[in-house]
């Protein structure tokens, strides 16, 4: 409401100065990158990440740019992107893509397979690619996941993170079997990648709880 | 070594230290007294004479201002009564083009009525038929005695018979008419009757005349004070600025809540034009659209106004010819119709816009709930549609109105703001002079602490004074006594 009553006065300082000069080169839109865990019993959960899909199809604004992947053996490749697109900026074809982008979700979900292994770190050096050539204004990467990284043998995953004004957010991270036995496990698992992370220059969030995911996105 | 240990004069006695920098100071000041009181008194009066000149400079800007004020206040007042005169005026000539214009109908039908008036009263005039002339003979001949004789007595009778039946002839026709005459007289009431029908009319336009011909003689009034330059004029035409300014700004604020209402009715479906994703200034470009649109509105509104002569923001407006403010009334009506049409479409589109959202929202949430919902809200669908149409079309028109209240308030601001500046450079001259004098006494006292402070060298000074003026009189004494006995001496 504040924006509101203030524009007036720019719109008038706008009039003055002409229009074309003050073109605002700063992004406004943001860019997600969703995660989503295939790996084993994990496929049982994902009728909750439609959820979170569904809802951040809800929060994105036209320009705004949404991928969602799935984490499997090896996880650091396009084609493990299921679906992305970088909505227009008429609200009647956005609302378009977002029905596209949601059949195309439900597709997957109806066929997908468990996979062997799960390679996150992959997912998330895509995740940071994909964003950083998008480069929308916001940078924001949902993993849908237990955060348990079970790599193939030969696999090279200790790479660190290059996350300068990325938001990291665990989403749904259930606590296995080992972590109810000894919590610790669970705790220094989430902690890791949360200095992981943060040592990239990101910030790092966990929602377990769906029903508050009002402040996922980076910008909220 | 420490700073703070240098400040002990005497090792280990602290008090003593404290009293021994006390002596010094004490001294120090003492003998620094003469230049300290006239570095402080002339201080003091730099700052007083400092502030009692701004305070002066200030109330004479004060006095200018109130005077400017004054002369736009009254040349505003003159202004507003001229064109009050003038209107009235207008008027004035409108009722007597009216009037005249009926006058020559009037005093035919006037006229006619009285001719009719005349001529039935010619008619109810006509004397009625007389006995016949001879009937005075026969009766005179019908009152002579008979004396007796049958024959003259039956003649007489005869006679007298037939006086009655003349007589009773002629008051039948005497009657007849009278009725005559009646009837024409009754047929003069509906003649009278309208011939006061017009009476009336013409009183009643005289009387208008006469009401606006007092109403000039009022604002004549007005005029002549506010020409006079009098202080009731001032007065009120000061109390009607401030009035006005308060109702403008109120009525403003009303319509800045309908211009919201309007950017929110076009913001959303604006996006569809210029894109949702671009910004100037931080601000998105479609928000920024949407006000220039009603922002184009508000000045068509203002222009039409200005060309229908409501308003007078425009002296080039004002001064054009007829011919060319109607071609500019029209223009600006048909912009303005064409940016209701506008409007009424992008809120037409707003309504399918939040239609899909909300079908969209609907099916993210849950694919059974979509159906549901748009089978429930379908049926009433039209009415917020048809409400957003009408007020997209209507809100640009009532937006044309705040010309008039923007008048009011741009006219009366120059007088609050006048007002105001010469209220707050009153407060200022007040407050410098205060401060001013605050300066001059703070000064004087400060030389009374300073002396308070070094007491002991003051009261010891007073005390060698005191001796050195008692030993001087006592020498005075002395040499007095020694004069005396030297003159004594010499005396003797």
């Amino acid at each position: 409401m504040k924006r509101i009553f203030g524009l007036p006065v720019v719109a008038i300082l706008l009039l003055g100065i002409g229009l074309g000069g003050c073109a605002d080169t700063k992004s406004h839109t943001q860019g997600v990158y969703m995660l989503v865990d295939t790996s084993g019993t994990y496929t049982h959960q994902l009728d909750h990440a439609q959820r979170i899909i569904n809802y951040t199809l809800a929060k994105l604004n036209p320009g705004d740019s949404f991928a969602v992947a799935d984490i499997n053996t090896a996880s650091f490749s396009q084609n493990n992107i299921i679906d992305k697109v970088t909505f227009d900026d008429r609200p009647s074809v956005s609302n378009e893509q977002k029905r596209q982008f949601r059949d195309a979700i439900d597709k997957f979900v109806k066929h997908v397979r468990p996979s062997g292994y799960t390679d996150i770190t992959g997912g998330v050096l895509q995740a940071i690619e994909w964003l950083n050539e998008i480069n929308p204004g916001t940078k924001t990467i949902l993993i849908f996941s237990d955060m348990k990284q079970d790599l193939k043998k030969g696999y090279v995953r200790n790479i660190p993170f290059q996350m300068d004004g990325f938001h990291v957010v665990a989403l749904n991270v259930t606590k296995l079997s080992s972590d109810n036995v000894d919590p610790r496990l669970y705790m220094d698992r989430l902690a890791a990648w949360q200095k992981k992370v943060e040592a990239g220059g990101g910030k790092w969030r966990v929602i377990n709880d769906l029903q508050r995911l009002s402040g996922m996105l980076g910008n909220n | 070594m420490h700073y703070s240990d240098l400040l002990f004069i005497v090792p280990g006695h602290a008090v003593l230290s404290v009293a021994v920098w006390l002596i010094l100071g004490s001294i120090l000041l003492y003998m620094a007294r003469q230049p300290a009181h006239r570095a402080i008194l002339s201080f003091c009066s730099i700052l007083h004479h400092g502030m009692r000149l701004s305070a002066i400079s200030l109330r004479k800007a004060e006095a200018r201002l109130s005077m400017r004020n004054r002369e736009v206040l009254l040349a505003a007042g003159r202004e507003a009564t001229e064109r009050m005169v003038e209107r009235e005026f207008d008027r004035i000539g409108a009722a007597v083009n009216h009037s005249l214009a009926e006058f020559p109908a009037l005093k035919r039908e006037a006229s006619e009525e009285i001719t009719s008036i005349e001529e039935e009263h010619k008619q109810s005039s006509e004397v009625p038929p007389t006995p016949p002339a001879w009937h005075k003979a026969v009766e005179a001949v019908a009152k002579i005695p008979s004396s007796g004789d049958s024959m003259v007595a039956g003649v007489l009778e005869e006679i007298h018979k037939s006086m009655v039946k003349a007589q009773d002839k002629t008051v039948d026709e005497y009657r007849k008419s009278s009725h005559k005459r009646h009837q024409v007289l009754g047929k003069m009431l509906p003649h009278c009757r309208r011939l006061e029908h017009i009476m009336e009319r013409m009183d009643k336009s005289v009387a208008t005349l006469l009401n606006r011909s007092k109403s000039i003689d009022r604002h004549m009034q007005d005029h002549e004070d506010i020409l006079k330059g009098s202080d009731r004029a001032q007065q009120m035409l000061s109390s009607s600025s401030i009035t006005q300014f308060f109702i403008a700004a109120l009525v403003l604020c009303i319509a800045v809540g309908g211009a919201v209402i309007n950017f929110h009715l076009i913001m959303r479906p604006m996006q569809e034009m210029v894109g949702g994703n671009s910004y100037i200034m931080g601000f998105k470009t479609a928000n920024v659209a949407a006000l220039v649109i009603i922002f184009v509105e508000m000045a068509m509104g203002l222009f039409l106004m200005e060309s229908m002569r409501i308003t007078r923001l425009f002296p080039v407006i004002n001064a054009l010819d007829d011919k060319k403010r109607v071609r500019m009334i029209w223009a600006t009506f048909v912009m303005l119709f064409i940016l209701a049409t506008i409007e009424a479409s992008l809120a037409y589109m707003r309504d399918i816009l939040s239609q899909d959202d909300a079908a969209l929202l609907a099916s993210l949430a849950s694919q059974h709930a979509t159906a549901a919902a748009g089978s429930a809200a379908a049926g009433s669908r039209w009415i917020t549609t048809a409400a957003q149409m009408g007020m997209g079309f209507v809100l640009p028109f009532a937006l044309t109105f705040v010309a008039i209240p923007l008048e009011s308030f741009i006219h009366s601001l120059r007088t609050v703001l006048g007002i105001a500046g010469s209220y707050l450079l009153n407060a200022l001259a007040v407050i410098f002079r205060v401060i001013g004098n605050v300066f001059n006494i703070g000064g004087k006292t400060l030389v009374q602490i300073y002396d308070l402070v070094i007491f002991a060298p003051l009261w010891v000074e007073r005390m060698l004074k005191g001796r050195t003026a008692g030993t001087a009189k006592q020498g005075d004494q002395h040499f007095d006594s020694d004069s005396s006995l030297e003159l004594g001496s010499a005396g003797r």
